[in-house]
């Protein structure tokens, strides 16, 4: 797996050859830095630690520091684990989005919008009850039955309720790259993303 | 936002001429059918530009054989061939939708000179 760390730009849309205007989210990549390669000898497993996101000296603790001297380089907000790593691995490699090719496909991971404490209708997309007269005064948007009664006399694990939704980690998959531009470290990729705009992804191929 | 501008603004063509509501244009449109390409022509009053950048789009519509049709073009799309200015019309609005409500004699535009 190769795996490099954007930020989500924004939406826009881009013509295609045959004048379909084709949605898409812009990318943008800053350097990406190996600041550790793990092997099955040292920590029991082969991995490599990517970072990304310049970070002020001043925001960083001294292990920090000394982590980032390591692979001599600037200390990182964004770092991360990879298993299994694909390309080749050297203490310090930089890398962008000139990995990536046009029309190949991608996976993208992000953080979702957080919509907070929702109900069902629009966590789970029940259609309420449907009517707002004859007696439903305050039961517009409610649940109904949870389950059976005596049998089973509980209500079963997993039952679709309202809850915390979004917030949490998703992966867009099989998304297509319309446009790599490597001088400006950006990357277009087909549909929409994860996250607001400025949330960090990772593009995994 | 202005990384989003940047990839918008390379795909803004320049080459559409200026034109407003209530002008007269053929607008000649690429029509792919399988592997061969023609150019199709469409030509009516334009009845509305709408949004900016590289979303503009604009509305044009024809009487063919006694039935009113529109059709909208998204003004920087690459299957435009061309767009070509017959006769500039008189209007005093951006949006003439009443043209769709008149006929015959009340539907004529005054030129613009």
């Amino acid at each position: 797996m190769l795996s490099v760390i954007g930020k989500k730009i924004g939406m826009t849309a881009i013509f295609t050859e045959n004048g379909k205007k084709e949605p898409c989210t812009v990318v943008s990549c800053e350097p990406n830095v190996i600041t550790q390669v793990k092997t099955e000898a040292n920590e029991g497993y082969n991995a490599v630690q990517i970072a990304s996101v310049e970070k002020k000296e001043k925001s960083s603790n001294k292990p920090e520091m000394g982590h980032f001297a390591k692979a001599k380089t600037t200390p990182k907000r964004v770092v991360l684990e990879i298993r299994d790593y694909d390309g080749e691995a050297g203490l310090g490699d930089s890398f962008g989005v000139e990995v990536f090719k046009e029309g190949e496909f991608v996976d993208v991971v992000g953080t979702s919008k957080g919509k907070g404490f929702q109900g069902v209708v629009k966590r789970h997309g029940f259609s309420g009850v449907g009517e707002a007269t004859h007696g439903q005064h305050n039961r517009l948007r409610a649940p109904g039955s949870l389950g059976a009664g005596s049998t089973p006399s509980r209500v079963f694990k997993g039952t679709r309720m309202g809850g915390q939704m979004g917030n949490v980690r998703v992966k867009m998959q099989n998304l297509r790259i319309l446009k790599v531009d490597a001088e400006n470290n950006l990357l277009v990729i087909s549909g929409a993303l994860p996250g607001h705009n400025g949330a960090y992804v990772v593009i995994e191929k | 936002m202005d990384l989003i501008k940047q990839i918008e603004a390379s795909q803004i063509r320049t080459d559409t001429p200026e034109f407003a509501a209530g002008d007269n244009v053929s607008v000649h449109y690429k029509i792919r059918e399988g592997e061969k390409e023609r150019i199709q022509v469409f030509q009516g009053t334009v009845l509305q530009r709408r949004n900016t950048g590289l979303d503009e789009t604009f509305t044009v519509r024809k009487i063919s054989s006694g039935i009113g049709v529109e059709r909208i073009f998204p003004t920087n799309s690459p299957n435009i061939d061309k767009i070509i200015i017959n006769r500039r019309g008189k209007v005093r609005r951006a949006r003439i939708f009443y043209l769709r409500g008149l006929s015959g004699k009340s539907a004529r535009i005054k030129e613009r000179r």
